[in-house]
């Protein structure tokens, strides 16, 4: 994946986030303060503006300008938490303009290491990190198994949607939800949906779907 | 002279308090950051880093936060200033209003960063009734 790739992710990335505003405004309603699909859309709506519209040649650069301007714009605790991310990723590919799948479970390892150290959170507790843990875990059992790309990052996205799934289980005890305590039960976490929705643009991307 | 950043999801609230505790704190100098840019509330670590650099002093800064992300947000924008100013900018847990005036007066009668941050946590042991 070149920049032109790249920039084709991130615009895809937009539009499923806008597309699914509503609807992860309203999960986000169920259980925290009912922002969350606004806010990533006004931030991924951002990064079209700021970013896309006249790309770096540097791959690096392109994710560092995406994790800074998501930590202004969105507002939410989701802010900090993907900006971290891609700052991270950003840093990991400093220099490069190009990234293949196999550079992918690195990319992920570092964004989730940068999101467990800004949330101070763990697997099962309701958060973001339910669908991306698995996912990665996905990608890496995939590439062992030497399956194509395409392949590979369907079995992600299952992982990831199995994940968000299982965030219907478990109570939360991170963020404006832990206030519900034992009432988050039965309700999906918004966090871990946008995560899921990022990583199956990445599919359909690579799949140019 | 150690100064005060205040930071809140909503600017109002942010600014709302600065006036607070400038009443009681004289001349240290208070910083109120909230709200998104486009004004949602929200916070934006790129804007509490520049809250921070506007009030520095080598003295420190102590910045006080509302909840949830206000928290995440000011722990993202100590990675932003440089390494040589983060070490002398303490984030502090205390509530915010009360610890915000517990600071503004330790601050004004020049305790140094540990005891405004000490006087600001200690407002949790003052109960209102």
């Amino acid at each position: 994946m070149d920049v032109n790739g790249l920039v084709q992710l991130l615009n895809n990335i937009a539009k499923v986030l806008h597309e699914q505003a509503d609807f992860l405004s309203e999960l986000d309603n169920a259980i925290g303060d009912g922002d969350h699909g606004h806010n990533m859309d006004k931030g991924f709506k951002a990064v079209q503006e700021r970013v896309l519209s006249n790309p770096d040649p540097d791959l690096g650069k392109i994710l560092q300008k995406v994790g800074m301007t998501l930590i202004s714009t969105v507002g939410g605790a989701a802010g900090p938490l993907y900006g971290t991310a891609f700052l991270r990723m950003g840093s990991q590919l400093a220099g490069k303009q190009e990234v293949t799948l196999q550079d992918l479970p690195k990319l992920m390892e570092v964004a989730i290491a940068g999101i467990q150290q800004r949330g101070k959170a763990v697997r099962g507790e309701k958060t973001m990190l339910d669908a991306l843990i698995p996912a990665k875990e996905a990608l890496d059992a995939a590439l062992a198994a030497g399956k194509p790309a395409v392949e590979a990052l369907s079995d992600a996205v299952a992982a990831a949607a199995e994940g968000v799934e299982y965030t219907k289980t478990i109570k939360a005890t991170k963020g404006r939800a832990s206030y519900l305590g034992e009432r988050s039960i039965g309700h999906q976490d918004p966090g871990a949906t946008s995560s899921y929705f990022m990583i199956r643009a990445l599919r359909d991307t690579v799949a140019g779907a | 002279m150690v100064s005060l950043v205040l930071v809140s999801h909503s600017r109002q609230l942010a600014e709302g308090l600065a006036d607070l505790v400038r009443q009681v704190a004289g001349d240290v100098p208070v910083a109120a950051v909230g709200g998104t840019p486009d004004g949602r509330l929200g916070t934006d670590a790129t804007a509490i880093a520049e809250a921070i650099n506007e009030v520095y002093s080598d003295d420190g800064v102590l910045v006080l936060m509302d909840l949830g992300s206000s928290v995440m947000a000011a722990e993202t924008a100590l990675e932003l200033l440089t390494p040589d100013r983060a070490a002398n900018v303490h984030l502090c847990g205390a509530p915010l209003v009360e610890g915000a005036v517990a600071a503004g007066v330790e601050a004004r009668v020049g305790g140094d960063l540990a005891r405004v941050r000490a006087a600001a946590e200690s407002a949790l042991n003052h109960p209102k009734f």
